[in-house]
């Protein structure tokens, strides 16, 4: 009876199973069909210089890979825009795991690549070694400032420059008196976002002598609300339901893939009466995330493509300088995004006070620090 | 000795008795998950390696055609299907042999490569097995006490730990700090597994669940300790200092391949598994647990201290594993030191039969795998995801035996009446 009984679940096991593969070999061949482009021929973009289609531009990302909405993603598409404007040839590997660095790095360099971009401070060991191993290949690494080399070219960016302001824009439109942020884990390229972001509060604070609280980050003891994961979007649902029950009804998730799950949270929330915004953080949200445009109040963006675009032009141009680049405020390597949808909901009092901190900060009366700041 | 520390909370596994089986009562349903499990891992070994070739086989096969209909030229030649097949197939060719071709000669050979490393990939697959090899062994080994050691990723990360606090914090004298590190990587390794076969043994805990739980523990206490005890004080990132030289393997072929003597430790790590499980009285006694553990206890045999065993000795070679990658390969911790090594080690188990020899060829192809896939993934552009889908494929193939025996027409090898 029994065996019976496993036989005959077995069966069905079997039979799902292949029907399942069969079904995904069909959908396969389908979208096969579907995608298919009408005309033939098509092109890979003109190469706009002839010179500069041998010159190998390579990427190589950290574990978030080039969809993560964030650094990777910008810097990717940086490199990409410079593929179809300068008529360069590109080449990309996603690392999955800190021990893919080395290996991806090797293989760039067997390839030939003339310059390869790094992202993340997580690849400056293996970029320092692939640099010192292949003197005559460049390297530019993104968001680490800590190889001095005659071939690399670091890329940092003074996000609280521009955090500050999205400080103190969420202050001036808080209505609960609180507002939240929470990070990925607890490293400097998270935490330099909400030291800008608490600064930027308690100037609001300051100037107009009101009280709006900052939940989620001490910027004094540096430490506050980290979901101790990059990947796990959940994480960052759960948390923004915990700042939005103690009250916060502005909320800046710095955690990459985790700021969907912080959209999601506030998109729920406003279902239920309340009314909260999001602050992005690296690119425009508007663009990147659009399902969020209703609730998003800016973005603290890093414009990592365009400095990608303007190294590679450089090293093109034979004018490659290691001296690294410090995105601000000033030279627009960190910027605070446009407001879009929720532009009426920022008073033109605070976009004129906005106006003048931003040239407070570029001309220095106005401090901003940060125990990440690039120096 | 052993039926002293088992006498309180052990009355519930005491060999003999109806005390015990009453005691049992409450705990009823883990010994029969327990024995499903087994009876599954059973199955799964005993199947010929045949099925382990074919799956390979039918995995790159799928692999090839995720290749070709994700390929822009080959969409591109459908569109005129009906005017041209010829171009699609020459498409789908030129995709396959592209993707194919890069990914065995990143793996072996590749003459067009402008670095010695990026020329003789042979050595870099090895590179890559060293790990997945002692990981892989510590799977195994569990596998024939009918255990599921989904910890490897833990116990690699508490072994690099240990490894790293002996590696960087301590100045030894060359050799024996290298020996040091070995040990503590061991140590480290064994102390994580073994807190899941402590549990087994005494609680019926399942090792799944807590190996599982401890992977998610080891991956918050290493990033924990890099941002305080552990971190290097000249930065402000989770990372540790450098190993000291001292430390770190002797490369084998010097500076421009990354193949070091941490290759020999595995090598010698599958001879000894391999003695362990077939010549000696512990390996005896594993296999007869693993084949029936309620059995084994009739016979006499201390089946919880065989749990608590297998688990500290898979444990320590997991933590080797994690040894050979910090003072291999990485130079210093991080919290992401176990990659995906702890979970491909199920599969390179799972395929190579759950015998240390198997492991090995396993582990090999597996190097070969992530060797060549970078190489595909730069040189022809091919995502390295479908690496990991044909890894993937590989191990619902070797699970599924009875889909690749009818897919090839293989009559069934196994003997229903014994499990019936």
């Amino acid at each position: 009876m029994k065996n019976l009984l496993l036989n005959t679940t077995k069966s069905v096991k079997r039979g799902a199973m292949v029907g399942t593969i069969v079904m995904s070999a069909a959908a396969l061949v389908l979208t096969g069909c579907g995608e298919a482009p009408p005309a033939p021929g098509g092109s890979d973009g003109a190469s706009a210089n002839p010179a500069a289609a041998d010159y190998l531009g390579c990427i190589v990302s950290d574990s978030g890979g080039f969809d993560d909405q964030s650094f990777n993603q910008s810097s990717y598409e940086g490199l990409t825009k410079a593929t179809k404007d300068l008529g360069i040839t590109m080449k990309e590997a996603q690392s999955s795991a800190t021990s893919d660095f080395a290996p991806n790095l090797a293989t760039m360099a067997s390839a030939g690549c003339n310059l390869t971009f790094t992202i993340g401070f997580l690849l400056a060991e293996a970029t320092k070694t692939a640099a010192a191993d292949n003197p005559d290949l460049h390297y530019a690494i993104i968001d680490d400032n800590s190889i001095k080399a005659d071939n690399v070219k670091p890329v940092v960016y003074d996000t609280a420059q521009a955090a500050f302001l999205a400080g103190y824009v969420a202050a001036s439109v808080s209505k609960t008196g609180k507002v939240g942020t929470f990070g990925g884990i607890n490293i400097p390229t998270v935490t330099i976002f909400m030291d800008g972001f608490a600064d930027g509060v308690k100037y609001y604070n300051e100037k107009q002598g009101k009280d709006v609280q900052l939940i989620g980050w001490d910027k004094a003891t540096q430490q506050g609300s980290f979901a101790n994961t990059f990947e796990i979007i959940q994480e960052g649902t759960k948390i923004t339901n915990n700042l939005i029950s103690e009250g916060a009804d502005v909320v800046m998730p710095v955690a990459g893939p985790l700021g969907k799950g912080a959209g999601d949270a506030i998109l729920a929330a406003n279902k239920d009466g309340k009314s909260v915004k999001l602050v992005w953080v690296d690119s425009d949200g508007f663009v990147t995330a659009p399902s969020y445009k209703d609730i998003l109040l800016t973005s603290v963006v890093k414009t990592m493509g365009e400095a990608v675009e303007t190294i590679v032009k450089e090293d093109l141009d034979g004018k490659f300088d290691p001296t690294p680049y410090i995105g601000t405020l000033d030279n627009g390597g960190v910027a605070l995004a446009p407001f879009h949808n929720l532009d009426g909901d920022v008073s033109a009092d605070t976009k004129t006070q906005l106006d003048e901190i931003k040239k407070g900060i570029i001309d220095g009366s106005i401090k901003v620090e940060s125990a990440a700041s690039p120096k | 000795m052993s039926g002293d520390s088992t006498t309180t909370p052990g009355g519930a596994t005491a060999p003999d008795g109806t005390g015990g089986a009453l005691k049992e009562q409450p705990a009823k349903p883990a010994p029969k998950h327990e024995g499903e499990g087994t009876r599954v891992v059973r199955e799964i070994m005993s199947g010929n390696a045949m099925i382990s070739v074919l799956a390979v086989l039918v995995a790159l096969v799928i692999g090839g055609l995720l290749i070709v209909f994700t390929d822009p030229r080959v969409l591109t030649a459908m569109g005129y299907f009906f005017n041209d097949p010829g171009a699609t197939f020459s498409a789908m060719w030129a995709a396959v042999s592209e993707a194919y071709g890069a990914l065995w000669r990143g793996a072996t050979y590749d003459p067009g490569s402008r670095t010695w490393q990026g020329r003789l990939g042979i050595f870099e697959t090895l590179t890559f097995a060293t790990p997945l090899i002692l990981s892989g062994l510590a799977v195994t080994l569990a596998f024939r006490v009918g255990l599921f050691n989904i910890g490897a990723k833990g116990q690699i990360i508490l072994g690099a730990t240990f490894a790293g606090v002996v590696g960087f914090m301590i100045q030894l004298p060359p050799g024996i700090h290298l020996i040091a590190v070995i040990l503590a990587g061991a140590v480290g390794g064994a102390l994580w597994g073994g807190i899941a076969g402590f549990l087994k043994a005494k609680t019926g805990a399942h090792e799944v669940i807590v190996t599982i739980m401890l992977n998610y523990i080891a991956v918050s206490l290493v990033l924990y300790l890099l941002k305080n005890q552990l971190r290097d004080p000249s930065s402000s990132n989770p990372i540790s200092p450098r190993m000291h030289e001292s430390a770190m393997f002797p490369l084998l072929l010097g500076p421009n391949y990354r193949v070091h003597a941490g290759l020999i430790l595995a090598v010698l790590a599958v001879f000894v598994v391999s003695w362990l499980l077939n010549r000696s009285t512990l390996g005896f006694e594993y296999r007869a647990i693993g084949a029936n553990p309620r059995a084994a206890r009739t016979a006499g045999m201390n089946v919880s201290r065989g749990y608590i065993t297998v688990m500290l000795i898979s444990g320590a070679l997991a933590g080797l594993a994690g040894v050979t990658q910090l003072s291999g390969t990485e130079k210093m911790l991080d919290a992401d030191i176990a990659g995906s090594i702890g979970f491909d080690a199920i599969t390179v188990a799972l395929l190579g039969r759950s015998t240390p020899w198997g492991t090995f060829f396993a582990a090999l192809l597996f190097g070969a795998f992530k060797a060549g896939g970078t190489s595909m993934a730069i040189n022809a552009d091919v995502s390295i995801d479908i690496v990991a889908v044909v890894q993937s494929l590989i191990v619902l193939f070797i699970a599924a035996p009875p889909l690749v025996r009818s897919m090839f027409r293989i009559k069934e090898v196994r003997r229903e009446g014994v499990k019936a």
